[in-house]
């Protein structure tokens, strides 16, 4: 990651630390690529089988095997680096040397200077734009477990025991800019990020999986002034233990800045349950991976025909859909609503309700309500939901039965909704009937009429409990009180 | 039947003439006759070879088809993966290790008939030129036991010349197949890079290893060259075009040709190697080639770029024998001290000189300085033979600068040693094509060999001028 020597993007001042501390984060997310088979061989790329099942000799590293690239892993990348707005360019492998007993040929195939995806941006929902270095693709290790001792580290454990199931996984490893400032910039990156390659298939992204890896590089810094030095923060579990790991390191930086002290560039470890982190290796001890070009590889030129290709089958990504919401319903792109129907990928199930006649509003907050169990794809045909929201837009329902008739669509995955609220014993009240209720309440209780034409709302709250009282709840306390305002001249 | 050639076994065997087992046992008789004296073989696997024999013989009589090398001993160079069967590379750090998979080569040759009676000794992991590395103890040269047979391949070149297989695979990274194959009076060839699948191989230098044949005349070793060259999807560098009749080229004769003489070669040479290589000239011109004068000027900074490239690329490779997974594992107190006591008895010391020349020449702040020059030095070679290439269809230089030498000269100075390589060198930097044919003696009477060499994919050009350089060599004899 490179770090610029002056930030050409300043926190604003309420997103600045106290004592006019700055932070500085990046973010290099690894993620695992939905392929069928690993990135070099075609051995099954599968989360969750027996230990040791998915292997073969070149997963194992064994002698005389030889890498071949997966074809789907370059496509899922691509699709990574264009909905990240990179450039694809032409590029080659390194070999990343280290030993490790996870890691069978004691070197990791990765991209070194010359990655498949460089130079894009991510923009978040919020507005700010976050620079993308470069999406390159590798290959994951082993997975190791390290039996006895108090850490489950390998010190101290009496053996360790390896799964070589993970060995060649395809990995994409998205490098940020440093252009993040808060913690909340940094978990909603990589919200974005998740939401992006769950739409686009690349990933399915599950921080809980370790389909989904986070670790933050955080610096601290008056503005105006050089970045400080940073630490990487690794272990980060979860969206939430981010932003918490990311506010306890600045805040440990500040303290030891405050005090006098110097930053010493390392790698931390990141303890949930202790909300702090722990030094892990300093710069002294970091390998030397000695990267050279992989002479078992050949380089990997893009066509312009197979971007092209790849990007005309992108589908909608999340900003998009939010978008498209938006310009649908008239809610706010950051609306909680827009942003769960996009999450769930109801978007264009909202669009085809409208389409079936639908009121966009209603079907909107209908489909973030009910069909959070549902899919891509509810089970109610679109036209029943459109159906709904116009009974009861149109007044034939209130709110509540609405809600009812709603819930029932759900359980029996769709239905004509008239016939279910006649079902129900819900009548279409049109509003002389209602009007009649009124006469009936104000007739009964003229004192509270009185006040409530002197403009005590709450005796006119009791002159609509008779309403409801007397049309069995069926009348629209909308209605209702639209009546009595207008009687009353308000 | 006296004969070991390869295309003569194989009608022989395929018209039911003379057995497949007659013709193993034979070579197995020879075997057991010389091995104790000359050490071609880390492993003869007799029994199996006896096996693959009947099986041959059986097909032949039930009118199965059989294939081109139908019946002919093939030795491996152990460092080639044989399923089930130890492969060693000659190293400590191997032994016991049965590889689960066959290399790519060693399937296309079963398929072709070919009858694999053992794994060739080498120097440690392919790494020198005298085959006095091996972990299990030198390879002695047929023709003179006093002397090497040189390396690291001479485990092959001696089974050839000592007639206990017909043919072999060898491999080469620097000369590792032509050089022995001149010491010991026999045919090398090391096919354009990529030609040859690398699957199955175990790794020296990537960028640089090719797999090639061993065989006592010119057309053998375009038949196996065919039959092991073509493109092979495990091996991403592997040539993805048709292979051209190779046995075809080699009697189609040299005239017209264009043959280079190198003006400015890297000194060195025997003169009974350069009179030889003034003969071998005439000849080709005698038979209507005509010589043309050509230029190589960085020709002289290739062995440094090699010892740079393969090294790095060595150290590489070599770093996943930890004892592990599988071969020698020394115990220690803990995972680290078995990765450094393992490496530390399982390699031997030219193995780890190299390891660490190539640690140190990818090492941080050193990388541009020794990787990144050698890197530049290899494409001013590859340019300078594709600009004399444009003039000339081959080139013609020694194979070796010193016939077969006597054992110990040289394994004391690795610089000596690393001569040998300075005319084979050049064409793995460049990624071409190169053979070694026997042409005349030199000193004391033991063979030199002659090196063609060709562009990527001039193996039909080479196996002209090669055939035309055998039937020369004879006539002179």
């Amino acid at each position: 990651m490179s770090d610029s020597p002056l930030s050409s993007i300043v926190a604003t001042q309420d997103q600045l630390l106290p004592g006019g501390w700055e932070m500085i984060v990046g973010l290099e997310v690894h993620v695992e690529l939905a392929t069928r088979t690993k990135l070099f061989s075609g051995s099954p790329n599968r989360f969750g089988d027996e230990p040791n099942v998915n292997i073969d000799p070149v997963t194992l590293g064994l002698p005389g095997a030889l890498p071949v690239l997966n074809k789907q892993a370059v496509e899922l990348a691509m699709r990574i680096g264009l909905a990240l707005n990179c450039r694809i360019q032409r590029c080659i492998f390194h070999r990343k040397n280290y030993f490790y007993p996870d890691m069978p040929k004691a070197y990791q195939i990765s991209q070194y200077d010359l990655p498949l995806n460089a130079d894009g941006f991510l923009a978040l929902p919020s507005g700010t734009v976050v620079g993308v270095e470069r999406a390159h693709l590798e290959e994951d290790t082993g997975k190791s477990t390290h039996v006895g001792g108090a850490t489950g580290r390998i010190h101290g454990s009496d053996y360790s025991l390896i799964d070589f199931n993970r060995a060649g996984v395809p990995l994409v490893e998205i490098v940020s800019r440093p252009d993040i400032r808060t913690s909340e910039q940094a978990r909603e990156y990589v919200s974005e990020l998740r939401a992006i390659l769950e739409v686009i298939g690349a990933s399915d992204a599950k921080m809980e999986e370790g389909s989904m890896r986070v670790d933050a590089n955080v610096s601290v810094h008056k503005p105006g002034t050089p970045f400080g030095t940073r630490c990487e923060i690794k272990n980060v579990n979860s969206i939430r233990a981010l932003g918490r790991a990311i506010d306890y390191e600045a805040r440990r930086q500040i303290d030891i800045l405050d005090e006098g002290g110097t930053i010493v560039q390392q790698t931390r470890h990141w303890d949930d349950a202790e909300g702090r982190t722990h030094t892990l290796r300093s710069k002294e001890d970091a390998d030397d991976y000695r990267y050279f070009p992989e002479p078992d590889l050949v380089t990997v030129d893009p066509s312009q025909e197979w971007i092209e290709a790849v990007r005309a089958a992108l589908p909608a990504l999340p900003a998009a859909r939010r978008q498209m919401l938006s310009e649908l319903t008239g809610y706010d792109t950051q609306s909680e609503a827009v942003i769960v129907v996009v999450e769930r990928g109801q978007h264009e199930y909202v669009g085809e309700v409208v389409d079936a006649g639908g009121d966009a509003v209603r079907a909107l907050i209908y489909v973030q309500q009910a069909f959070a169990e549902e899919g891509a794809q509810p089970s109610v045909p679109a036209k029943d939901l459109a159906a709904l929201t116009v009974l009861e837009r149109d007044g034939k329902l209130s709110a509540t039965q609405a809600k009812t008739v709603l819930a029932d669509l759900v359980t029996n995955k769709g239905g004509d909704p008239v016939a279910m609220a006649a079902a129900k014993g819900f009548e279409a009240l049109d509003t002389s009937l209602v009007d009649g209720f009124v006469d009936e309440a104000i007739a009964a209780d003229p004192d509270a009429w009185a006040k409530y034409v002197a403009g005590d709302e709450k005796a006119g709250g009791s002159l609509i409990g008779r309403v409801m009282k007397a049309s069995k709840g069926k009348a629209d306390g909308k209605i209702v009180t639209a009546i009595m305002q207008q009687r009353r001249g308000s | 039947m006296a004969t070991t050639s390869a295309h003569e076994i194989a009608a022989a065997v395929a018209a039911g003439k003379i057995s497949a087992r007659t013709i193993v046992d034979e070579h197995l008789a020879r075997i057991d006759a010389r091995e104790s004296d000359i050490h071609a073989f880390n492993l003869v696997t007799a029994d199996a070879a006896r096996a693959h024999a009947d099986q041959i013989d059986a097909d032949v009589k039930a009118g199965r088809p059989v294939g081109p090398l139908a019946g002919v001993p093939i030795a491996l160079k152990d460092n080639l993966c044989t399923h089930g069967v130890d492969t060693t590379c000659s190293s400590r750090i191997l032994q016991g290790w049965k590889p689960p998979y066959d290399a790519t080569v060693v399937s296309r040759l079963r398929a072709a008939g070919a009858v694999a009676v053992g794994k060739t000794n080498l120097d440690e992991f392919a790494m020198g030129s005298s085959t006095e590395n091996s972990a299990f103890g030198p390879t002695r040269n047929p023709l003179d036991l006093s002397r090497v047979p040189g390396g690291s391949s001479g485990g092959s070149a001696a089974a050839v010349a000592a007639g206990f297989s017909s043919v072999s695979l060898g491999s080469d990274t620097g000369g590792s197949i032509r050089q022995p194959a001149a010491m010991c009076g026999v045919v090398g060839v090391k096919p354009t890079y990529g030609m040859v699948s690398r699957y199955g191989l175990v790794a020296y230098a990537s960028s640089l290893d090719q797999i090639g044949p061993f065989a006592t005349n010119v057309a053998d070793a375009a038949l196996v060259t065919e039959i092991i060259a073509g493109h092979d999807p495990m091996d991403s560098t592997s040539i993805p075009q048709p292979v051209p009749s190779l046995v075809g080229a080699v009697t189609q004769g040299v005239a017209g040709m264009r043959i280079g003489r190198v003006t400015d070669l890297p000194r060195g040479a025997e003169p009974e190697v350069v009179a030889q290589l003034d003969a071998a000239f005439a000849a080709l011109a005698a038979a209507g080639a005509t010589i043309v004068d050509v230029t190589l000027p960085s020709l002289s900074y290739a062995l440094t770029a090699y010892y740079i490239i393969a090294p790095a690329e060595a150290s590489s490779n070599l770093a996943r024998f930890d004892g592990v997974r599988y071969g020698l594992r020394v115990p220690a107190v803990d995972t680290n001290a078995m990765y450094g006591a393992t490496r530390a008895q399982g390699f031997g010391d030219e193995v780890k000189r190299r390891i660490m020349l190539g640690t140190y020449a990818l090492s941080a702040g050193y990388y541009d300085a020794y990787y990144g020059k050698a890197l530049k030095v290899r494409r001013l070679i590859a340019n300078d033979f594709n600009s004399a290439y444009e003039n000339v269809d081959t080139i013609l230089m020694p194979t070796s600068p010193v016939v077969a030498f006597p054992f110990g000269d040289k394994i004391d100075d690795p610089m000596s040693m690393y001569l040998c390589d300075i005319y084979t060198i050049p064409t793995n930097l460049a990624g071409h094509a190169a053979m070694s044919v026997p042409f005349g003696t030199g000193a004391h009477g033991l063979p030199v060999g002659i090196q063609v060499l060709a562009p990527t994919l001039g193996e039909v050009a080479m196996f002209r001028v090669g055939g035309a350089l055998e039937i020369a060599a004879r006539s002179q004899s």
